[in-house]
């Protein structure tokens, strides 16, 4: 073994305070160390020079470098090595600027702890082995999960690169929450308008497949090659054979309250959930079927005219391998029942935002009126309650949702549109309008459109005499104030989907505790998640309005063709490894691992001469965090670079 | 009892993307602390197995620090957490053996606290230094 240990002066950064000549006199006496030297800039490329010259000269086969943090040039001095023709994992860095030159004066002092350093690191360095990076294969295909604006975005991003997508979405129809919004803020453009199209282009692309009624059963693997089970629902309709027409739904004879219209309008068993709907297809919901509820009916089987119904269609699992995944699963309106005061479930007349969504699109359940659901009387004065379970800590959740004071805003500004002699009055918390062009609409609704804000809570939601008696404060005022209201419309914040948590156990990814999925970083990672090549996009990481949604879909696409573009990924090599002979397979480093990284195997052990099951580890997956190793009771499982006989060799030398 | 000129000599494990990074910055930042501290750097404070610490103790080294990212900000999400269960354990495990707990600490640090590093290293030196030389190894 031969070391050469390498000093920089970094200038008078190191050379300042410690006195290299003498910590690269007191290393030349060390074990193993065969050459040792000095040199004012070890990072600058005569340095480099200096240590390649060396290496060859001397046949060095480990080096030394003791200078700044390993994480500023760790990977400059692997690359020196590589390029002089040694294993480019021989090398320890001695950390004596930032945690010794930096932070001590007195010279004596700082150059005895300098060498200290120096001594741990050639410790750790005669225990370092050659180590080969790793490259793992890369299936091309994306899976996205959730095919709402979101996904529709990732997925056109993709497919325009000629990747593969295939979208999974357990509605009916691609489309999302969007597809149900009237017209969207600040520039008032109809959702639908500006959605379709983007619909029509996924579902035309050749790239792309979409699984609607499905749901994700099963995620197991690792980047480049995930391999999933998707649940495709039983549609009873076969969209192969389907042309939309529209006869089974016009003669179906099952009415029931469309949930795409928020229960304020009727649909049929048989059905698509809007006009626009991608695939043109309709779905038959079973449990208001009559068929399916008595045996009796099928008539829309006998008036297809392309025998396209199917009673007997079972629920079918599709396994597929993808190469990263994207979800984009979304956001569902917080459950406001648990504001009693507010009069929700008890008053008709109390609706959501999502409900006055679909009032006022012209296509939607009251032809685009503003109707009061108890006696379908046009609604004149209207009241807006923001803050329904956002920033509310005991009954919501304490975030902020982020669009609703703009959804309100719109909502304020429509109700006259469609109704001149309408008065809305909005109570808030604070106004929110961060956002392009978005202070000014607010203002504008208030100043053109004549909205009355009122800054302050309501205490109470009641009726009298067929009006809703909305009682509240007006903190700038400090008035107690009592409107007579027809309509009351709850803002009702943004939360996680309620299965979402299920989800991220399913994906292996981290969630929060308002089951928002978590980003890799908040601020420099914010698409990716701590899971190699799964990715997030839109509200299922928090609430987003759809320009943000629109933006993050798009970065979580970028990040995906960085990595399908690859012909094979390169993976550090300082992860786990299992020594099958000394593991008992007591599943301990299967329990702590937080990446899922480590499978249990069944082997065929020659000298016992039967099957055991070991611990094995997927390259691909283990992150190199080292967990397994501390909790392995046989000292089986080791970390490369960081393993048990470098570390102990080093705590030789305290 | 304290040797002339006696120093504490102290051990530290940290976590490459939180304390580590930590130590870096109060470098960077040139806050002074004195030099009794060794760092280790480990990818997460739940890699150093007990015995790492036991080992440092049998070597005679006076103090073992052991230094990870905030509990619920670990980088491999959960790693602290596995630390910090194990390490209340091996606490009370090296008072058992009639090791001074003192010389065994655990704290969070993260990347933009090198302040708080600088600080830590002052006051657990002070309090190595009251715990006095570990004599465990018999030597002297």
């Amino acid at each position: 073994m031969k070391i050469g240990v390498f000093v920089c002066h970094c200038g008078t950064n190191i050379a300042g305070t410690v006195d290299v000549e003498k910590v690269a006199k007191a290393a030349s006496g060390l074990a193993n160390v065969k050459y040792s030297t000095t040199y004012k800039y070890m990072c600058s490329s005569p340095g480099q020079a200096l240590i390649w010259d060396v290496i060859k000269e001397k046949a060095l086969d480990r080096v030394v470098v003791c200078a700044c943090s390993p994480g500023l040039h760790e990977k400059t001095f692997r690359k020196c090595l590589e390029d002089a023709g040694v294993n480019p994992y021989l090398i320890e860095i001695a950390n004596i600027r930032e945690h010794c030159s930096w932070v001590h004066r007195d010279m004596e002092q700082a150059t005895r702890k300098a060498i200290a350093i120096v001594k741990l690191a050639v410790a750790k360095v005669s225990r370092d082995k050659p180590l080969e990076k790793t490259y793992i294969s890369i299936e091309k295909k994306v899976l996205i999960i959730g095919g709402g604006i979101a996904g529709i975005q990732s997925a056109i991003d993709i497919a325009f690169a000629k990747y593969p997508v295939v979208i999974v979405e357990r509605e009916p129809s691609i489309g999302g929450k969007m597809a149900q919004f009237d017209k969207t803020f600040p520039t008032l453009d109809c959702a639908a308008c500006i959605l379709t199209p983007k619909m029509v282009t996924v579902s035309q692309s050749k790239y792309v497949t979409i699984h609607t009624c499905s749901e994700i059963e099963e995620v197991s693997g690792h980047v480049g090659n995930f391999t999933v089970k998707i649940r495709k629902k039983a549609r009873s309709v076969d969209l192969k054979k389907c042309a939309g027409c529209g006869a089974c739904w016009n003669k179906c004879p099952a009415k029931t309250a469309s949930q795409f219209d928020m229960k304020l309008g009727k649909r049929t068993a048989i059905y698509v959930p809007f006009p626009q709907a991608v695939p043109n297809a309709p779905v038959i919901d079973r449990g208001n079927c009559l068929y399916f509820k008595t045996k009796k009916c099928g008539i829309c089987q006998k008036v297809c005219p392309f025998g396209a119904i199917d009673y007997d269609m079972q629920d079918e699992i599709i396994e597929e391998k993808f190469g990263a995944i994207i979800v984009a699963t979304g956001f569902t309106q917080f459950d406001h029942s648990v504001y009693g005061e507010y009069g929700y479930g008890k008053y008709k007349d109390v609706i959501t935002g999502l409900h006055f969504e679909r009032m006022v699109n012209s296509s939607g359940p009251t032809g685009g009126k503003v109707l009061r659901p108890s006696d379908g009387k046009e609604a004149k004065d209207v009241v807006f309650i923001q803050c329904v379970g956002s920033r509310d800590e005991q009954k919501g959740v304490s975030y902020c949702s982020r669009v609703c004071c703009m959804y309100t805003a719109k909502h304020a500004l429509l109700l006259k549109e469609h109704n001149k002699d309408a008065q809305a009055y909005v109570f808030y918390i604070d106004i929110r309008a961060a956002g392009k062009n978005y202070e000014e609409f607010v203002k504008n609704v208030q100043d053109k459109h004549g909205a009355v804000y009122l800054r302050g809570r309501v205490s109470r939601v009641f009726e009298k005499g067929g009006k809703l008696i909305v009682r509240g404060a007006d903190t700038l005022s400090g008035a107690q104030i009592e409107i007579q209201a027809d309509l009351v419309v709850l803002a009702a914040g943004l939360v996680a989907q309620p299965d979402a948590a299920k989800l991220a156990q399913t994906m292996h990814i981290p969630y929060d505790k308002n089951n928002l999925f978590t980003e890799a970083h908040p601020k420099l990672a914010p698409a990716e998640t701590i899971t190699s090549g799964v990715f997030l996009a839109g509200a299922c990481q928090s609430p987003k309005d759809i320009p943000d949604t629109v933006a993050t879909a798009s970065a979580a696409a970028a990040k995906v063709l960085g990595l399908l573009v690859q012909d094979k990924l390169e993976r550090e090599p300082l992860i786990a490894k299992v020594d099958r002979i000394l593991c008992s397979g007591c599943k301990a480093c299967y329990e702590a691992c937080p990446f899922h990284a480590i499978e249990m195997k069944e082997i065929e052990d020659r000298q016992l001469k039967r099957k055991r099951t070991v611990a094995e580890v997927l390259e691909g997956v283990c992150t190199g965090c080292g967990n397994c190793t501390a909790v392995c009771r046989m000292s089986a499982i080791d970390l490369e670079g960081f393993s048990n006989r470098q570390i102990m060799e080093q705590l030789g030398e305290i | 009892m304290t040797k002339e000129g006696w120093e504490p000599n102290i051990i530290g494990f940290l976590c490459n993307w939180c304390s580590y990074a930590g130590a870096d910055l109060a470098g960077t930042s040139r806050m002074e602390y004195p030099p009794n501290i060794k760092i280790i750097r480990v990818p997460c404070s739940g890699r150093v197995n007990p015995l790492f610490v036991l080992k440092c103790l049998m070597n005679g080294a006076d103090g073992v620090l052991i230094s990870g990212c905030h509990i619920g900000d670990c980088h491999y999400s959960e790693g602290n957490f596995h630390a910090r269960r194990r390490f209340a354990v091996l606490k009370r495990f090296l008072e058992y053996l009639g090791l001074d707990p003192r010389r065994f600490q655990m704290s969070w640090v993260s990347a933009s606290e090198g302040d708080k590093w600088s600080k830590l290293i002052k006051e657990l030196v002070e309090e190595i230094k009251t715990a006095g030389p570990n004599e465990v190894t018999g030597d002297d």
